[in-house]
């Protein structure tokens, strides 16, 4: 059996709950308990001035094992997904060899079994080997517990292909395909958004309709076959308002912003600083207050952290020739309060919905995102949302690479509790 | 002047005028017997060329020659670049190695700003990607004031692919700064979208403009672009945008013609036409290596005395 423990005097958000008060939580044997049956020695753990909330939920992950484990491992990976407060991380496919088959599936779950740090909940590919053209094995990796299928990184090549794949899934319970939404002819060799400053730093751009051609493509095919779609970290205004009018319409679309999208610009690329290369670009303020707002109106349902971790020589290069990508699993959660929810754009409910309650619920995560109840699976973040620290490096993260270095955030994750066992306390990992 | 020269945006009108006055005395070293100053002497420049550019590398090294310097040749090829040598650790070998200037050309843009985050000496941009080349267009401002007597008010038109040219982007900035009216010319896929913002004129006709010039620069048109589908054809391109034979009774009295180099005759100008007077090449070669004198001399802080000692 494990410890008891009695977290006392948190404010408890909890939005699958509707809750936001402050009280104690008692956690039993890995599950939630009513707090008259603390047992005679209950571990009491102060937090009064502390948010206790459903631990958070990351829809959006790149974990580079198998086949990239110089910049990261499941192991290390999930070490800083519980630091940044997160007890469930969805890993991307693109890896070597691409996720696109049950045994790599397999082999992604039993090392994050092992790690034992959060759930892992692998998206699978959409097309072997990512190949954007040839569907992947679907139902075999549905069979072992795969609910979210992406080619993240591109979107799939043809509206036909992504007709069949929505079709397709419909054999199975809530399964989602997931889609970077990219047109390669228009974002060719692209390094960051183009606008004024892409033109003023002599870098290729990547224009706002890149993205917009296939959002405006991808809902079409939506329409077409009634699937349940779920577009990866949107970067641009117009992208936003499509998705916007989709959902009036009553289409299954779901959207993802991530938290670099909501804090930086493409203003931020002018010293070249390889860390803002990002794909999709960082755009305009325009479009990150678009993108603000629609956390705020319901229309973006998740924020994912894009966590993507490169070496320090892939990054350390000439602005083109580095890589696109930022780390964002230990700064995600301080991120949204420091630059969201303090200045007001999203309440801290509103915020928790965002990166717990709404993630959990697109992966089928039942065990995630709330509600904090009696019986339920005691996976919990507790954290301190004034503490403020500078980010830098080293990050539990094998890699360095994070859009945030040097900048000043406000709110530090105190406690992770996965499945009962406090995985992280006093912001340390227990392993 | 600030420590290194990486853009235009780098340098005020003034310290323009500096580097032109500056050049101005190291010409004059050019045309010795003896063509040396000890301005530099015991000091060390290296160029660092990622790109094969002969004519910009020579001109620096001479510049560098002349004023006494030890001059260090890094080209990519044959080199621990081509054995997959990152910039960043060539940069700590060259500063490891005590490198006062290091001159760098490179295919990607900003990688002059990168190299100033690992040495500590002055970085000179010697063209980066489609971002800046601004020694070149300082040549060619001296140029036309060693020509024509002033820079303000003049005239000036950049024909060509101006989307993709570093010359273009340098050239227009300090024009614009020394208060010269600038026009682009080109076909419309060849003219950067944020063209009006750089405080100069568009157009899409070249004979409407010809007329109204004191400079007409023209620009190396690479015949890949008709691959990329930015014109239809070079026999097109030469049609519409070219200074061809017949087009150049139109440029008034006196006025210049200029040219970066390499030419590809034929295509953006002909053949005849580079070879007339009023066409300067030469001369924007010869300056090229006093305004290269002059940047390093005034980036390094050389003294005035140690020119006009041995002048």
């Amino acid at each position: 059996m494990r410890e008891a423990l009695l977290f006392a005097g948190a404010r408890i958000v909890d939005p699958a709950a509707g809750r936001d008060e402050t009280g104690d939580v008692l956690v039993v044997d890995g599950l939630v308990r009513p707090i008259e049956e603390a047992p005679a020695g209950v571990t009491r753990i102060d937090c009064s001035g502390l948010v206790l909330a459903p631990g958070l939920v990351d829809p959006h992950t790149h974990l580079r094992e198998p086949g990239r484990e110089d910049k990261e491992t499941v192991q290390t990976g999930c070490r800083a997904a519980a630091l940044g407060g997160y007890t469930a991380v969805a890993p991307m496919p693109n890896t070597d060899p691409v996720a696109d088959s049950a045994a790599v599936i397999h082999e992604v779950l039993d090392l994050g079994a092992q790690a034992a740090l959060c759930d892992v909940f692998p998206v699978g590919a959409i097309t072997r080997g990512q190949d954007g053209e040839s569907m992947a094995e679907l139902g075999e990796m549905v069979g072992a517990g795969v609910r979210m299928f992406s080619d993240d990184g591109k979107a799939v090549s043809t509206p036909r292909v992504l007709r069949n794949a929505l079709t397709y899934v419909r054999a199975f319970d809530d399964v989602v395909i997931a889609e970077h939404c990219e047109d390669d002819s228009l974002a060719a060799d692209g390094q960051m958004h183009e606008g004024e400053h892409s033109y003023a730093l002599g870098l290729t751009g990547k224009p706002r309709e890149s993205e917009e051609i296939v959002v405006a493509r991808d809902i079409a095919v939506a329409r077409l076959t009634g699937g349940r779609l779920h577009l990866l970290h949107l970067s641009s205004a117009g992208s936003v308002e499509m998705v916007r009018r989709a959902k009036a319409e009553g289409l299954r679309v779901t959207a993802e912003a991530t938290p670099h999208h909501l804090v930086f610009t493409d203003a931020d690329l002018v010293g070249y600083d390889t860390n803002f290369k990002v794909n999709p670009p960082l755009r305009t303020t325009e479009d990150r207050d678009a993108l603000r707002a629609a956390l705020a109106d319901g229309t973006i349902d998740v924020i994912g952290t894009d966590h993507a971790p490169h070496a320090v020589e892939e990054k350390e290069v000439e602005f083109d020739q580095a890589p696109p990508g930022t780390i964002g699993l230990e700064t995600a959660l301080a991120a949204v309060l420091t630059h969201l929810v303090e200045p007001g754009s999203i309440p801290l409910p509103r915020a928790i919905e965002l990166l717990s309650t709404g993630p959990a619920r697109l992966l089928g995560a039942v065990d995630h995102g709330g509600p904090i109840e009696a019986g339920r699976p005691a996976n919990l973040v507790v954290f301190d949302p004034g503490a403020e620290w500078v980010v830098e490096p080293p990050f539990a993260s094998k890699s360095r690479n994070c859009a945030f270095n040097g900048t000043t955030l406000r709110g530090r994750v105190v406690h992770t509790i996965y499945r009962g066992e406090l995985v992280v306390t006093e912001a340390k990992a227990q392993r | 002047m600030n420590k290194h020269l990486l853009s235009i945006h780098d340098v005020t009108a003034e310290d323009i005028v500096r580097v032109l006055d500056t050049a101005e005395s190291f010409r004059e070293v050019g045309t010795r017997v003896i063509k040396k100053v000890p301005a530099l002497r015991g000091r060390t420049v290296v160029n660092l060329f990622y790109e094969n550019s002969t004519r910009t590398r020579i001109s620096f090294e001479l510049a560098a020659k002349r004023l006494s310097a030890d001059v260090i040749n890094f080209t990519t090829s044959g080199t621990s670049v081509a054995k997959g040598e990152s910039l960043k650790d060539t940069a700590l070998t060259l500063q490891a190695m005590g490198a006062d200037a290091i001159v760098i050309r490179h295919s990607s843009s900003g990688s002059p700003l990168t190299l100033t985050r690992w040495v500590h000496g002055s970085v000179l941009n010697a063209g980066d990607g489609t971002h800046e080349h601004p020694t070149q267009a300082l040549l060619d401002l001296y140029t036309m004031r060693d020509r024509l007597g002033r820079l303000e008010g003049l005239r000036v038109a950049i024909i060509g692919d101006v989307l993709h040219s570093r010359v273009a982007r340098s050239l227009s900035f300090a024009l614009v700064k020394m208060g010269a009216d600038v026009t682009l010319v080109g076909p419309p896929t060849l003219i950067p979208p944020d063209a009006p913002s750089w405080g100069v004129a568009v157009s899409y006709d070249i004979d409407e403009v010809l007329p109204k010039l004191d400079v007409c620069y023209m620009l190396r048109v690479q015949r890949e672009r008709q691959r990329q589908q930015y014109f239809p054809s070079v026999r097109e391109y030469a049609r519409l945008f070219g200074l061809t034979r017949d087009r150049v009774g139109r440029l008034p009295e006196g006025s210049l013609i200029m040219h970066p180099g390499p030419m590809n005759r034929g295509v953006e100008i002909d053949s005849d036409v580079a070879d007339l007077p009023q066409a300067v090449m030469e001369e924007q070669v010869t300056n090229g290596i006093a305004i290269r004198m002059s940047l390093l001399y005034l980036l390094l802080g050389g003294r005035a005395e140690e020119v006009s000692a041995d002048a």
